[in-house]
């Protein structure tokens, strides 16, 4: 072996190097320099020692594509690469890479402490899971360090929050949230989604598992779902607290995942027991898919920035807007956290509340015609949405409030144009949405696009 | 086999664990040349018990070309190989003692290892500042708090497989 390719070994490459390698040598057999997309379900095996130490775990093989998959496997190392994690294991969705998380972590009569202020179908799923499955979770006001602690209870066995809330633009206080998880020896789980970990790793600020819907500027161009779940390795998951991963495994003759794989122990009993049983597992083109898009994430993601500061900046000064909730804003209330967590950017994603409450959104979106109104973020391209008719639809009013919506609230998610177009546009659905006579806040009628 | 410290312990998190510095001892192009170039390894504490760590590390080393040489005074034979009681006893040249007992342990299968091996690797969780700087007194080469497994999964194996992170960089074909 040559001295050059020793010095690559310990050579600290930098984030937009590592976006566009980590993961991705070039593929041994026929020299491809693209990853090259696996779409096979199995593979032959050398032979049936080989055969038999793979279904031990006691060689890594690949076996069957439902738990892994060499495409899949070269974007799960990119984004635990990035993030500054052990490894990572993806899923079909943002969602499925939660409930992996959820069912690795958590067992009947199990305790979470939860952020309130997450995006809707994430405490739909909550709620849903806590019931089904017999845990209990109890939701915090995010922004206030005290008060997850104040919800610690002796069963509890996680805490979950987000880094930017979805749509109310909390950002998260992770060093000290993580901290307090610590004390009471339980992982801080978080949604870095709309972080990406560009603009954020909480990894490196003390979090122990991160979790993203790749759906969004991970893959940055909507074409494709999908979920990752990224762990530290460093959480003590032997601390008597998680016998569901320190514990002996009957399906693997009794293996104790903890004792034996170490800081790899979560990510083994997430891959080999959860991903093998839920069977939500990510498809081979998307992961190629979302490869691709993770090696222009340092491009996009300044731009995507960019662009939204200037867009919020440009709403702040209308007389149409109420309030814009950009928490890169000057004078916003997460000035310090921004500063401290998200210096390159406070992401892309944010809402602001029209004057005129529903109707007046519903005249807003109705007017646009560069932002896409649909139920996604993260595109290059510029979206919109009224979260109180689409996505937090299932929430009551007082859950919406929680999550700091309004009924005239409008979430943007802006993309990777030019931003003078993109302001071009807001000001015409601005000038629209004014002319419209103020309406009965809840009526039905009002309702835009129902999806 | 109380005294056998599991493998894949965590490692210490940074200024949270032994209050060593590792990184002297944890260096990826140490690690890559003594992988490469290392043939027979001698695994002291190695557990005959399948589920054991030591055993996964044994049984892996053994299915990737190295010939593994058990030391644990309490068996036979392991691995189907001829277990040694000591580093002392074994009767052939070693080119790497991989460490899985309690760091107590370890200064004196140092002084053991002295003219019989090339290199001491110690798992994770095996650490002794005095006894690496010792080793490395007597002309050994020191590799400690890592699993000897998953640097070579990781550097020349398929670590990546499994969505890890090899922290592997490179445009070369290999």
């Amino acid at each position: 072996m040559s001295e050059k390719e020793v010095g690559a070994e310990t050579r600290e490459f930098g984030f937009a190097t590592r976006a566009v390698h980590a993961g991705a040598r070039p593929e041994p057999h026929s020299g491809a320099r693209a990853t090259p997309i696996f779409q096979t379900t199995s593979y032959v095996f050398e032979d049936p020692e080989a055969a038999a130490a793979y279904f031990n775990l006691q060689e890594y093989g690949n076996t069957y594509s439902r738990i892994m998959n060499p495409t899949v496997a070269a974007f799960e190392e990119r984004i635990a690469n990035l993030e500054g994690g052990v490894g990572a294991v993806a899923f079909a969705s943002g969602l499925a890479a939660q409930a992996g998380a959820f069912f690795t972590a958590l067992q009947p009569g199990d305790h979470v402490v939860a952020s309130r202020a997450l995006y809707g179908g994430t405490l739909t799923q909550i709620k849903h899971l806590e019931r089904k499955l017999g845990f209990e979770v109890t939701f915090v006001d995010p922004d206030e360090p005290d008060n997850w602690k104040g919800a610690v209870r002796p069963e509890t066995r996680l805490f979950f929050g987000e880094t930017i809330g979805n749509p109310g633009g909390n950002v998260l206080d992770i060093e000290a949230v993580a901290a307090i998880a610590h004390r009471h020896g339980v992982p801080l789980m978080v949604d870095s989604t709309f972080a990406t970990p560009y603009l954020c790793r909480p990894l490196e600020w003390g979090a122990d598992i991160v979790v993203h819907s790749t759906t969004k500027f991970i893959g940055g161009h909507g074409n494709s779902i999908g979920g990752v779940v990224v762990e530290s390795g460093r959480f003590p998951w032997d601390n008597g607290k998680f016998p569901g991963i320190a514990d002996p495994s009957p399906a693997y003759h009794g293996l104790a995942f903890q004792a034996t794989f170490g800081e790899y122990g979560f990510l083994m009993k997430l891959r080999a027991e959860t991903l093998r049983d839920l069977g939500a597992c990510m498809s081979p083109f998307n992961a190629f898919l979302f490869g691709l898009g993770a090696e222009t994430l340092p491009l996009r993601m300044e731009r995507h920035t960019a662009n939204a500061l200037e867009v919020a900046t440009f709403l702040t000064r209308r007389p149409e807007v109420e309030r814009v909730a950009h928490p890169g804003l000057p004078g916003s209330r997460y000035a310090a956290l921004v500063a401290k967590y998200l210096p390159r950017g406070a992401g892309a994603v944010f809402s602001f509340d029209l004057k005129g409450g529903r109707r007046a959104g519903t005249r807003f979106i109705r007017e646009l015609n560069v932002f896409s109104h649909l139920a996604n973020v993260g595109d290059a391209k510029s979206l919109v949405i009224h979260p109180a008719s689409t996505t937090h639809r299932q929430l009551d009013d007082e859950e919406l409030r929680g999550a700091g919506i309004s009924p005239g609230t409008i979430r943007l998610s802006v993309g990777i144009e030019d931003p003078g177009d993109l302001i071009w546009d807001l000001k015409r659905g601005l000038e629209a949405a004014a002319a419209e006579p103020a309406g009965d806040e809840s009526s039905e009628e009002a309702v835009a696009c129902p999806l | 086999m109380s005294s056998v410290v599991a493998c894949e312990l965590p490692p210490p998190a940074p200024g949270n664990g032994s209050g060593v510095d590792l990184a002297p001892y944890q260096d990826a192009g140490t690690i890559r040349r003594l992988l490469t170039s290392a043939r027979t390894v001698a695994v002291v504490g190695l557990s005959p018990r399948e589920l054991r760590a030591s055993y996964f590390v044994g049984f892996y080393l053994q299915r990737n070309g190295y010939r593994v040489v058990p030391v644990n005074p309490r068996e036979r034979e392991i691995l189907g190989e001829k277990c040694y009681p000591s580093v002392a006893a074994i009767e052939e040249p070693v080119d790497v003692v991989n460490v899985f007992r309690a760091p107590a342990a370890v200064p004196g299968i140092v002084e053991e290892c002295a003219g019989r091996a090339k290199a001491i690797w110690l798992q994770y969780g095996v650490i002794h500042k005095e006894a690496a700087e010792r080793a490395r007194e007597l002309g050994l080469e020191v590799v400690m708090d890592r699993c000897m497994k998953v640097e070579h999964a990781r550097h020349l194996g398929r670590l990546h497989w499994l969505g890890f992170t090899t922290r592997r960089i490179t445009a070369r074909r290999g």
